[in-house]
């Protein structure tokens, strides 16, 4: 059965146990002259809980697992001699399960019953024609072991899903009967499904905890792997990036760092002024008629995806300070360059800091404000002399906010930027950052287990690290900033 | 009309024998389409303390803000009729509101001593206004608004630390000093005791009667006791008019309006 | 007398001196600067949209070339039995003749001189016409032997010509089209056989190949972020508005909870390529999901939303006054059916309001995809779900990504085209957002 129908069957049937516990706690009560301790309802309710919960999680578990075990069971089953020279056990698993999948279409298409298969009758020799017959493209001819290998895959597959619907409706069944037996009225039906429902609340909001153990343990896990194979010494100090198909690859982080902190600062320096003036501007000046047409034109620029801005630096930003500066002026003749990249970054930041710095300054107390205004203070001295100051720590933490912002940008760096890891000081040449070169590692045609893919791990891990620094100190700041006024 | 037109003469008269610093004449207030203040008539005289009394919501704190254009900073206030200070109307095109806030200072009801050192609190105003011609002139004049305010005992030997942590009645005192480094003439203060205990209120009281003989001073105050204390003139307002305004001995002892009686005696408000 | 001289004072105090003159001036200035910045602001957002539109408008219109097709019996179907498998065996390359007869036809009827002029004309069709004709063929087997009219794509270079993107010159340079072949296409267009319309396919044609732009479209693209849309809507939703329920209303004040607001704190701002690297990690390596399937982009789409949903959850719920609670405890409600009862559906403008602006940034994501191979050529529509999910398909702002990779300066304009469909329907999600805001919105 398909997971799909799968599903369908446990929601079934715990609709059937919604109505037969309603049923049921009516019965009992009618019949022995007891009130029911909650509403009929509620009894129905339990048994729908437990018939479908449990099942459906039992079922996202083995979808889980079961691809897992089987992998590592088939993996066993391949000989080191038929892995092809210079290639890796994962290859060969990619051909063990693509001939797994096009065996299907095989016994499909030739009417071929499961004896075949299991039995070996096949006629194995020509396993390669028909399975491109099919559309099942094959680099090489298929070893004996490996088509072995592909068939035990689909068996445990098979009998792995099978088992999967049974132990599912078993579950389902099970604590469906054994709800709706417990049914009595004094059951205290509202409190069993409101306890069940709290447990499912709590499950939901200890997401965020699992997403981050996640991210952390992919992440940690294969640096550990990358650190094996490249020294962290040369990863951290080495100034030179350099990856080569064939191993020996320079991979030093030094020269994607200063690309991401290059471009960071010429996108801070575009946006910080500007969208301090912004904030200034929106709240302390502007008439309502000025704010309520520009203040959501700057927030949606905070709305516009970042691949549009990417799109932007690409076919205007960049070409245009190419031809009309770096070009005439000889600083350098490529469109995507660090300013290109820093410019239309900033734009990008400047909404951030902008309604960041509006709630920051719109927390200083009116009373600071008419304090000064009283002295005969103007407009300008207030802000520049009492607001600003008042507001500071909470700016630099906005501040701080939007540079990580900016650090863990991806697209408009990587269609502005640039490709080529330099240290240079001239903002019209091209750079490139530590995402560009984690999007161009993961998504090449290196193997996975090389140092050249793996160190985007690394990449990721320091990026993480990083950002979360950041965040970590500019919530802080800000947090410590609140409670002065509260 | 005639005798209508007499009394405004008699008015006039009576005016302008009394030395008056500051006059309202036809005040309202509206914030947006609701009206704060009804046509009020109110002087405030040379090296006097006026109070202004009344209960909750009757206008008297929105009377004083206009007298420093305060209100300005309220997005949809509305000021009508003419206050004039030394004879000239402040709602003069010509006149600078920057320049009429330096004249006519403001204490606030909470203290709001901004997050810098007591130092920089009272120096502020002197520097935006340009007051001081050095350094040492501005120590000159920090320390004598402190001394003034009968907070320099108190804070010279840490006046680099933050007035925000002073207590409640040092900051108000340090806000007094902050709005008298700028020489004012006249200072409002809107309910400057109403957050303080009574030992911190006493202090300022005793303050705003040092004050009184260089400053025209306008208090508006909750507190009857207050208001006997340390005023010479007391105006008594409700729901946005002003009921009356004679010299405090009077008005505490023989009020001419019954709710001015009432509401001495405690029976609203 | 006294009055006299207090009024020349006070002009000479109120009107001010040199000094309040320059703070004056200093003011102003301040002013200037502050309506700069909103001015560059603005300046920046027209920019970036005046950029987009004006490169990527055109991609909604494209030439196409008109003529009847006599589709000849004798090539397609040998056999003459019309079985679908022997019509099957005939490639485009015997579809290509057929294009090049009829429009030799049709260019000796306008009166041009088809001897000389229809070799160079063909070239102005497709190289994607030939496989069209094939389709409409297969799927029509008893129109063989029949005449039909057909609106075949004219080639890029073409397209891109009545664009203003080839011109004269440039195409003397370029080994694909020809000055000659242009004024060629401009006489066709005289003579109607050439035209410029709407172009439908451009929303529903799957992506083409690099020598091919004009054939490209957004349809898998559309259908992949409408898949990965549902996902992450199915999973966010009820998982948000679940654990803000908890947080907001259920959590003991302790280290368990902290640690919880922590991490959504922490993962609000963790750059979305991270997200990537854990889809990677996570969903294709260790538990064996396809790649490029929606089902994986959705699920690392639906874990960054989460964070952005539940922010807003929490807000609307904490918006709802405490005296609704009170009042359903009052008349004996349980604390579960006080907030499900009445504090939800008070809460559910602002949560769907979240939900809306949530799912139109998961929209507009990239950089997450690319690293779960989303940017794989894809040229077949996914299945319908469920199993759809687990096909693999392509996503709007990651077309637009991998058209910038592409050599062809037609796929700039495709791109922008692309972004423009993108920026219609986070146009179209917000506006719904603002409609509810606006409808439900409950001041207490």
């Amino acid at each position: 059965m398909s997971v799909g129908s799968i599903v369908l069957v446990v929601l079934v049937l715990a609709v059937v146990g919604y109505v037969l516990g309603r049923r049921r706690a009516l019965s009992t009560s009618a019949a022995t002259g007891t009130r029911l301790h909650s509403l009929p309802g509620y009894y129905g309710q339990t048994v729908a809980l437990f018939v479908a919960v449990p099942a459906l999680l039992v079922l996202a578990a083995w979808l889980f697992a079961q691809p897992i075990l089987i992998e590592n069971r088939v993996r066993g089953m391949i000989p080191d001699s038929v892995i092809p020279e210079g290639g890796a056990r994962s290859l060969v698993m990619a051909d063990v399960r693509n001939i797994a999948g096009g065996l299907d279409a095989v016994l499909r298409r030739d009417a071929l019953n499961e004896d075949a298969l299991v039995n070996g009758n096949l006629d194995f020799s020509n396993v390669r024609v028909r399975l491109a017959d099919v559309g099942v493209a094959l680099g090489s001819d298929v070893p004996r072991e490996v088509f072995d290998a592909a068939v035990t895959y689909r068996q445990s597959a098979k009998y792995g899903s099978i088992g999967m619907t049974v132990v599912v409706l078993a579950i389902a069944l099970a604590l469906g009967a054994w709800s709706l037996m417990r049914i009595k009225p004094k059951l205290r039906a509202r409190n069993v499904s409101e306890n069940f429902i709290q447990a499912l609340l709590i499950a939901s909001s200890t997401i965020a905890i699992l997403t981050t153990v996640g991210i952390i343990f992919s992440l940690v896990f294969e640096t550990a792997n990358f650190f094996r194979m490249y020294p962290a010494s040369e990863f951290f100090f080495s100034t030179v990036w350099n990856p080569q198909f064939r191993g020996g690859s320079d991979l030093g982080i030094i020269p994607l760092l200063w690309g991401t902190l290059y471009v960071s600062f010429v996108a801070l320096l575009v946006a910080v002024p500007i969208g301090l003036m912004i904030a200034i501007y929106l709240a302390d000046y502007a008439g309502s008629r000025l704010r309520s047409f520009a203040k959501p034109a700057i927030e949606i620029l905070a709305g516009i995806p970042t691949i549009v801005y990417g799109l932007f630096a690409l076919i205007t930003v960049g070409p245009f300070l190419r031809d009309w500066i770096a070009q005439p002026m000889g600083l350098g003749n490529s469109s995507s360059s660090v300013l290109t990249a820093g410019l239309v970054m900033g734009v990008m930041i400047i909404p951030f800091v902008s309604s960041l710095s509006d709630d920051i300054i719109n927390a200083v107390p009116q009373a600071m404000r008419d304090g000064s205004f009283a002295l005969g203070a103007t407009q300008s001295e207030t802000i520049k002399k009492v607001i600003l100051p008042a507001a500071l720590p909470g700016i630099v933490g906005a501040i701080l906010l939007a540079a990580s912002r900016a650090i863990g940008e991806t697209m408009i760096v990587v269609l502005g930027a640039g490709a080529a890891a330099r240290l240079d000081l001239n903002p019209f040449e091209a750079m490139t950052t530590i995402t560009v070169k984690i999007v161009s590692q993961l998504t090449g045609d290196t193997e996975f287990a090389s140092p050249e893919t793996l160190v985007a791990f690394a990449l990721g891990l320091t990026l993480f690290v990083f950002t979360l620094a950041l965040n970590v100190l500019a919530l802080y700041i800000v947090r410590k900033y609140r409670e002065q006024y509260e | 009309m005639l005798t209508e037109a007499a009394t405004e003469k008699a008015l006039e008269r009576k005016m302008s024998e009394i030395n008056y610093k500051m006059v309202g004449k036809d005040v309202s207030v509206y914030y947006g389409d609701k009206r704060a203040l009804f046509d009020v008539n109110l002087g405030v005289r040379n090296n006097t303390v006026t109070a202004l009394i009344g209960p909750s919501g009757c206008g008297k704190s929105t009377f004083l803000r206009c007298l420093n254009r305060m209100n300005d900073t309220i997005a949809n206030a509305k000021v009508t009729g003419k206050i004039t200070l030394d004879g000239q109307d402040i709602h003069d095109p010509d006149i600078d509101v920057v320049e009429l806030r330096a004249r006519v200072g403001m204490v606030f009801q909470k203290p709001n001593p901004f997050p810098k050192s007591i130092y920089e609190n009272v120096a502020y105003g002197p520097r935006i206004h340009g007051l001081a011609r050095g350094k040492s002139d501005l120590d000159q004049i920090v320390e004598s608004s402190l001394q003034k305010a009968g907070l320099w005992a108190e804070v010279k030997d840490r006046l680099h630390e933050a007035g925000t942590g002073l207590s409640g009645g040092q900051q108000q005192r340090l806000c007094i000093a902050r709005a008298v480094a700028v020489s004012p003439e006249v200072i409002l203060m809107d309910e400057p005791c109403s957050a303080l205990d009574p030992i911190a209120t006493a202090k300022v009281e005793e303050l705003i009667h040092e004050l009184r003989t260089n400053y025209s001073i306008v208090i508006v105050t909750h507190s009857m006791q207050q208001a006997a204390r340390v005023s010479q003139r007391t105006a008594m307002f409700h729901l946005g008019h002003l009921v009356e305004e004679d010299d405090t001995d009077k008005m505490f002892t023989n009020p001419n309006d019954q709710r001015t009686q009432d509401y001495i005696m405690g029976r609203f408000g | 007398m006294t009055d006299a001289i207090a009024a020349t004072q006070g002009k000479a105090a109120l009107s001010g001196d040199a000094r309040t003159r320059r703070r004056h001036a200093a003011e102003r200035r301040f002013r200037m600067m502050g309506l700069l910045a909103v001015a560059l602001g603005v300046l920046a957002l027209v920019g970036l949209l005046f950029s987009i539109l004006s490169s990527g408008l055109s991609s909604f219109r494209q030439t196409y070339v008109t003529m009847d097709i006599y589709l000849d019996p004798g090539i397609l179907d040998k056999a003459g039995n019309r079985n679908p498998e022997d019509l099957a065996k005939v490639t485009t390359f015997g579809y290509a003749p057929l294009i090049k007869n009829s429009l030799a036809k049709a260019m000796n009827d306008k009166g041009f001189n088809s001897q000389l002029e229809a070799g160079p004309a063909a070239e102005l069709v497709s190289a994607e016409a030939p496989a069209i004709l094939r389709r409409y063929v297969l799927n029509n087997p008893d129109q063989i032997g029949e005449t039909v009219e057909f609106n075949l794509l004219a080639s890029g270079r073409i397209d891109g010509y009545y664009k203003g993107r080839v011109t004269m010159a440039s195409a003397e340079l370029d080994r694909n089209i020809s000055p000659e072949q242009l004024q060629l296409a401009d006489e066709l267009k005289e003579a109607g056989i050439l035209t410029t319309r709407f172009n439908w396919d451009f929303l529903t044609a799957p992506d083409a190949s690099d020598t091919r732009p004009e054939a490209a479209g957004v349809g898998v693209a559309i259908l992949g972020s409408a898949y990965m849309m549902l996902i992450v809507l199915a999973l966010s939703l009820p998982i948000g508005v679940a654990a803000s329920i908890y947080l907001e209303e259920f959590a003991p004040q302790n280290w368990f909870t902290d640690l919880i607001e922590v991490n959504i704190a922490n993962l609000a701002a963790v750059p979305s390529i991270v997200f990537g690297i854990l889809g990677l990690a996570a969903f294709i390596n260790f538990a064996g999901l396809p790649q490029s399937a929606p089902i994986v982009g959705g699920l690392v789409l639906a874990l960054m939303t989460l964070p952005t949903i539940i922010i807003a959850t929490r807000a609307a719920l904490k918006a709802v006054p405490p005296s609704i609670r009170s009042a359903a405890l009052g008349v004996g409600a349980s604390k579960m059916q006080a907030i499900f009862h009445h504090v939800v559906p008070l809460a559910m403008p602002g949560i769907l309001t979240g939900t809306i602006i949530g799912l139109a940034q998961a929209l507009g994501e990239t950089a997450p995809l690319l690293l779960i191979g989303m940017v794989a050529f894809v040229r077949d529509y996914p299945a319908a779900p469920p199993e759809g999910f687990f096909d693999p398909a392509s996503a709007l702002p990651v077309q637009v990504y991998n058209w910038t990779q592409r050599g062809d300066p037609a796929f700039v304009e495709r791109a922008s085209g692309a972004i423009i469909v993108l920026l219609v329907f986070l146009l179209l999600m917000n506006l719904i957002a603002i409609i509810l805001r606006r409808r439900f919105e409950r001041r207490w």
